[in-house]
């Protein structure tokens, strides 16, 4: 594939980081979630 | 007959249920599982199946997390304000609603973000530059600063309805940037080619498998948006809810020092 550095690079670009935002957000939801009680979490 | 001890049947804090460490639930893990699958079939068909284009050759592999991700992110800014004007102009004033705006930003910014650093290696193969002040790639990095603002003004403090007011309306006004942005290779003469899908004359100008590539990344892109918001929202609420809490216990501490101090003085 020519200029293949330039594609896969943006394909890992993406995934990355749409993958730390994405750990990033069940990370904090997990330590909010620990100081809730489960009464309160209106999604269970 | 065997009694029970009613002392017994009330749960000890040691064995007290501890509180699920989790804002997901079956719909978000299936949402999930939809979203892996589509993203593995947009690697397929973005970096294998799909042909090169005759013009840009192998760099149309990259509009197909390019074009996706500033379409997520136009959906995340006109939700944000939707949902803005839902909280300003409903009797309720929900929270819900602000928070709502708020996570769609969140994502929508983030979007954004990998729209103009995959957009500047695509033009790095198009064009030879990473960046040109064009007019598209100018009104978008407007576009990324001003939610990034949005952001910023959610964070200014205050009550949590100061912060749902003034944000709804940044969030109401900040969306006409959207059609600026879309229609900005029309009104200015630009380097970025127009719009070959979402055009006004409603030919599509594309191969059918390079429109399958390009469909397989909006819905891909469309599942992760839909799991981000039903797991940021939650998380956003449990964030007011401790804050609330927190105040609360405030004000307790408040009130017995001043009771305290009430009653040294007598």
């Amino acid at each position: 594939m020519e200029d293949a550095g330039f594609i896969l690079g943006s394909y890992l670009l993406t995934f990355v980081t749409v993958g730390l935002f994405a750990w990033r957000t069940i990370r904090s939801g997990r330590k909010l979630a620990d100081q809730i009680p489960d009464e309160d979490k209106y999604w269970l | 007959m065997t009694t029970i001890d009613p002392a017994r049947t009330e749960l000890q804090p040691s064995e007290a249920p501890s509180p699920r460490r989790s804002t997901g639930t079956r719909v978000t893990r299936a949402i999930g599982i939809g979203c892996l699958t589509a993203m593995g079939w947009l690697v397929a068909f973005g970096l294998g199946f799909s042909p090169a284009d005759r013009d840009q050759k192998e760099s149309v592999r990259i509009l197909y997390v390019h074009v996706p991700t500033i379409w997520l992110a136009y959906l995340a800014f006109v939700v944000t304000a939707v949902s803005s004007g839902l909280y300003l102009f409903t009797k309720k004033r929900s929270l819900g609603w602000d928070r709502v705006a708020g996570a769609s930003a969140e994502i929508g910014v983030a979007f954004v973000a990998v729209t103009l650093a995959v957009g500047s290696m695509w033009g790095r193969l198009t064009w030879g530059v990473f960046w040109q002040w064009d007019a598209r790639l100018t009104t978008t990095a407007l576009l990324f600063v001003t939610y990034i603002g949005y952001l910023a003004v959610r964070r200014l403090g205050g009550s949590h309805q100061q912060r749902a007011k003034r944000s709804a309306v940044l969030g109401m006004i900040a969306v006409i940037e959207i059609p600026l942005v879309h229609f900005s290779v029309k009104m200015w003469r630009s380097l970025h080619q127009e719009a070959t899908v979402a055009n006004l004359d409603g030919d599509t100008k594309m191969d059918g498998i390079m429109l399958f590539s390009l469909f397989v990344g909006v819905i891909a892109f469309t599942f992760l948006y839909v799991w981000l918001m039903l797991h940021r929202t939650r998380a956003m609420a449990m964030e007011d809810m401790l804050e609330d809490r927190g105040l609360d216990d405030a004000l307790v501490a408040r009130r017995a020092e001043a009771a305290a101090q009430q009653n040294g003085a007598r």
